[in-house]
This record gives structure tokens, sequence and C-alpha cells, in this order.
């Protein structure tokens, strides 16, 4: 028998019962569909990470306190608010910053959670203490006024810059510059606003930041020493010079255990790894439904070959043989199980273009198309055989006097 | 001397039912000749279908042989079975077994499609077969829509399609009011006189004496009268 005529046999049997091959499709449609989808999920996020990162820039280290795991393979960017044993001084920036070669820029960083108030208005914020520097660091724009300025950090002035929605939350329509505000019962005064990170998950914390000197941050925290010290190189491929030579000059003063050095790349390659396994996981859900959705294929194709065992026989009687009757019912199972990855597919697509859209990155990942579409098509004839070779095996002579 | 179509051989079919075993055929021996017209008669469970199945190699005999133009049949190869039945045999069941939903030109083409008949052929021959049994005007209607004796029509042109050398026809009238039977009767006579071998199975008397040879079966066992 033709491969023509067995297709046309199996689409004329699928048309014959519309509503049940549409539901059985469904559970293919679903699973494919589900694959795609949070897999971009997983794809987006890590996408989005990785474009953040970049966006402050691949040539920076952070210095950070006390030993982490590995050869400074941490994962925690943010030490815990209580850094009171970090060992890293104000002075070190100045001295980093004089290195020279590969090494451009340095800054001292502080982070705090805490809340600001004006008049009857309060607001959780983040306050981040630094040196201008940081602008250079983080890619941070002024909006309205300017940031604060190197002498303003060498005389503690109370100065702070805000986030766009610190600005809003507290001073609603005003124009907050100039204005006060109130952190940890200390008068600010505003010197300028930021403008709106976007709303990512990064920065929805960014835009409820707070800049304010670095020497200011610590006499107001009562806090002595740095929560890590950003530095900036030259290029990206100068990553490990620039790492040793930090590294050497800390060691002069520090011991090892004291600091850890690391750079975005290492950071970078963690969190990728962490979302990585993220995207499988999402993924290896997603497949169970798809295996479901096999389940029903096979199902019913074994309700199909009961139905038909007369047809069966009538086939056997003309001539069909065992293989053709096979064919016949693997090629409707299969052909289900395309159909139905197709249409998943392009839901898929769809569903990718829109967590695209909503995480603001590019999720698009060919594998969990190709792997989606594959497996529903392996699906369909693993599950598919079962019901195939039964209907194959039928006794002609049963078949025939089957009602 | 003539041509022997189809030959039993002391054939048996036994079913075990449990721990009994029925014999449904014991030690059958026929031989159909080319362009002979035999009817079957018997009553109910005296083996006469089951002969029929195993004539139309639908069933496989216990023991014996089975020798269709000359040559022993393989029950064990279900290719070479599949491809007999298609080629060398055309059946004619009393309940018609027609494909449902399925237009009568569809059902009439189905053996040519599973011998690899391209379609074009293939509708062509199906007309000229349902035109051969007076339906030239029920091509595309499905089963459900034709009465009884134009549904057994379309399964004696689909019988017909392969140019069998042998039609095989399983009381072809049961289900059928009087006047269709007759109908009936007279397509398979003319098929008859037009050289066709014919073994019909029926339990009705008038029917059974329109054939040349009449082969009684009782108990598993054949007379010839």
């Amino acid at each position: 028998m033709e491969v023509l005529e067995t297709v046309k046999l199996a689409t004329s049997a699928i048309k014959r019962n519309k509503t049940r091959s549409f539901l059985t499709m469904l559970g293919i449609i679903i699973g494919v569909f589900a694959v795609i989808t949070l897999v971009s999920v997983g794809t987006g996020l890590k996408n989005y990470i990785t474009e953040q990162f970049e966006s402050i820039g691949a040539n920076v280290l952070y210095v950070m306190p006390g030993r982490m795991g590995g050869d400074g393979e941490g994962v925690s960017f943010n030490a815990p608010p209580n850094f009171a044993g970090s060992k890293l001084k104000n002075s070190y920036v100045e001295e980093i910053k004089n290195l020279g070669e590969p090494i451009e820029d340095a800054t001292g960083y502080i982070e705090i959670p805490g809340t600001a108030k004006y008049r009857n208005n309060q607001t959780r914020i983040t306050i981040g203490g630094s040196s201008p520097d940081i602008i250079n660091f983080v890619s941070l724009k002024v909006k309205d006024g300017r940031f604060f300025t190197n002498s303003e950090m060498y005389a503690s002035r109370k100065v702070a810059v805000i986030g766009p929605e610190v600005a809003s939350k507290l001073y609603g329509n005003m124009e907050p510059l100039e204005k006060e505000i109130i952190i940890a019962d200390s008068r600010f005064k505003v010197v300028g606003t930021l403008e709106s990170m976007g709303s990512g998950i990064a920065g929805g914390e960014m835009d409820r930041s707070v800049y304010i000197p670095i020497t200011t941050a610590q006499e107001t925290f009562d806090i002595k020493n740095l929560q890590n010290i950003m530095v900036k190189f030259t290029d990206k491929d100068q990553a490990d010079e620039a790492k040793f030579r930090v590294k050497a000059l800390l060691s002069r003063t520090l011991k090892e255990d004291d600091f850890s050095v690391f750079n975005q790349g290492t950071l970078l390659s963690t969190i990728s790894s962490i979302l990585q396994v993220l995207t499988v996981a999402l993924g290896g859900i997603a497949a169970i439904s798809l295996l479901v959705g096999g389940i029903g294929i096979m199902n019913i194709m074994l309700v199909s070959v009961t139905e038909r065992t007369r047809e069966i026989g009538i086939r056997k009687s003309v001539g069909a043989t065992n293989g053709d009757i096979l064919t016949q019912f693997l090629v409707e199972s299969v052909f289900l199980s395309l159909v139905g990855g197709s249409i998943g597919v392009i839901l898929g697509i769809l569903g990718t273009i829109v967590v695209g859209k909503l995480i603001s990155a590019n999720a698009f990942s060919l594998w969990s198309i190709i792997l989606a579409f594959g497996v529903s098509a392996f699906v369909g004839i693993i599950f598919g055989v079962a019901p195939a070779a039964k209907a194959a095996k039928l006794d002609p002579v049963e078949a025939l006097r089957y009602e | 001397m003539k041509t022997v179509n189809m030959e039993l051989s002391g054939v048996s079919k036994v079913y075990e039912m449990g721990d009994i075993e029925v014999k449904a055929l014991d030690q059958v021996s026929l031989r159909v000749n080319k362009g002979d017209f035999v009817s079957i008669v018997g009553p109910s469970g005296s083996g006469k279908s089951t002969l029929m199945h195993i004539l139309g190699l639908l069933d496989k005999p216990t023991s014996g042989e089975v020798i269709l133009e000359g040559r022993g049949v393989s029950f064990n190869n279900d290719r070479e079975l599949a491809k007999l039945r298609n080629q060398k045999i055309g059946f004619v069941f009393q309940s018609f077994n027609l494909l449902a939903r399925t237009s009568a030109l569809d059902n009439v083409e189905l053996p040519l499609i599973y011998s690899g008949v391209p379609s074009k052929e293939r509708r062509l021959r199906a007309e000229k077969s349902l035109f051969e049994v007076g339906l030239e005007h029920r091509l595309e209607h499905f089963p459900s829509q034709l009465s009884g004796g134009e549904r057994q029509r379309v399964a004696i042109a689909r019988a017909l399609i392969t140019n069998p050398s042998i039609i095989l026809a399983d009381e072809p009238t049961g289900n059928l009011d009087s006047k269709s039977g007759k109908e009936i009767m007279d397509i398979l006579k003319s098929l008859y006189q037009n050289g066709n071998t014919i073994v019909l199975v029926t339990h009705d008397p008038e029917i059974a004496k329109m054939a040349k040879r009449i082969v009684r079966v009782k108990d598993g066992k054949i007379m010839e009268e």
C-alpha cells in the first residue's frame, strides 16, 4: 500500500471524528505549548540578567568581605546588611585606584535597607552609600538636578540622589529638588533625581534607591568599613590580571579569609547555571503534560481500534496485510500528534513573544521548539504502536463477526 | 480434464473451548473446478461457515492442505495470505461488510488500494464494476443511503473488481427480502454463466438448487449430492 494512500486514509478517519480528534490533539497542543513557553521563561530570565550585567559592564571586579565559597564563586551579591565583620577600609579604594593599568576606577559601596520620610509620607528604600563614581559602575542616569560631588563626599554632606519611585511616593507631584528627606532620623537634602531603570527585576529595586555619599552613610549608620569595593578595569580580557593585582594589593594588609575578589564573569556564570537548571526543570515539568497528552492519544486509538474492529476485518478480507493495518493506525496517531505538535509550536511561539515582552528580553529558544516538536512526534509513535499492533493482530474471522 | 481452482485435502479444524475440543471440520476434502457453481448447505453449527472461512483463507486449518491454483497455501505467511485474498478471492458476506460512511466507489476500490493500483485506474475499474451490477447511478452514495439489495450489489462489485479466481458468497441473500434476493441470485447466476467460479453457502434449498453442485455439511463432514 502506498504512503500517500495511508496518509489519506488516516486523515479521512480523523476528519470523520472531528471533535474527538481535536480533544485528543489538545493534550499534545498543551504539552508542546507548555514546554516551549516555560522554557522561554527560563531563557528570557537568563538573557535579561545577562543583559543587565552587560549593561553595567563586564569589566567590573567585586571585592567582598570574608571568604565566599571556593575561589570567589560566591553567589551573594549583597552581603548581609550586618557587615560589621568587613575589613575593607575606605583607604583601599584610593590604593586600588592608584594601581594603574589595567585598573581604571574604583568605588566603595554600602547598601542598607531603610525607610525615608518627607512630612507625612513614608516609603521603603534601599540606601546606597558610594562615591560619585558609582555612575560609572551602575548605569544610573540623572533626570533632574545632579549627582553628589566628590567634595560633598569628602565633607560628609547630607545630600541624597533619589530614585523615581521614592520621588513619587514622597513628593507626589511636587518638585523634590532642594526638599528635605529624612533617612534614619537625619535630614538630607535632595540634590538630584534618577531616571527609571524600567520594570525589570533589578529595575524595580533600583527605582527605590537613594544614593548618598559613602562617608555620610558611614557616619549616619555608624559603620567603619565598606560592604564591597567595585573595581573597573579597561578590558574584559584583563579580568585575571586586574583580579591578580587587586588581590596582591589587599593581601599585603588583609588575610586571605578577609576578602574575596570576583568578577561579573564568575557571578554571571553562576547565575546562568542556576537559571539553566531552572529552565530544564520548567521544561521537565511541562514535558509531563506532553506525556499525558501521549497517553490521551493511546487511549483514543485503543477506543478507535475497538470501534473499528469490523472495518479491520473487512480490510483484511480484501487483502490488507497485518503491516497495512499497523501502518494505518500508526500513521493516524502520528498525524494526530504532529498536527497537535504544530499547533502547539505556533501557540508556543506566541507565548514566547508574550513572555519576551513581559520580561523585556529575548526569550526565544530554538532547541525547546525542536525538542517539543520532536518529542510530540515520538510520543505519537510510541503511544500509537500498542493500539496499532493490537489492530494488526486481530483475527479476521473474529473481527468480521464483531458487532 | 477440468482445471482445479481450489482444493481442500483432508482439512480439519478443531476449536478448543476450555477442556473440550470441538471438531468443526473433520477430514474434509473438496474440489472446486474452474467455472464451477457449488452450493454448500447444512444446518447452523454444521461447520459450513468454517469451511467458507478456510476457503476464503481467513481461517487457518488445524491440519490438512489447501491448494489454490495448483499451489499449497502457507497459512503462516501473512503477506502471502493477504496477497492471495486480495487477488484470488472475492468475498460476499451475508451482512454486506461495507465500510460505513464511505462511498460505493471507495468501497469497491478498496481491494485495489491494497494491490497498489494507481488511483485513476482504480476509479475506472470501480466504475466499471459498479456498472456491471447495475449501480452506475449510485457511485457516490454511502451504504446507509442504499437499500439492502443495492448494498449487496456493491459488495459483489467489490468482490469482482480484482477478477478473482473464486467468488465466495456466504448467505448473500440472508439479510434481503425475496425480491432483492432474487436480483442478487440473478447476478451470481450470470457471473457463473460468464465463466466465474462461485461457491455459495446457503440454508435455503431453493437457492441451493440454482447451483450446479450441492455439497451438504453435517457434523464437520461433507457429502456431495
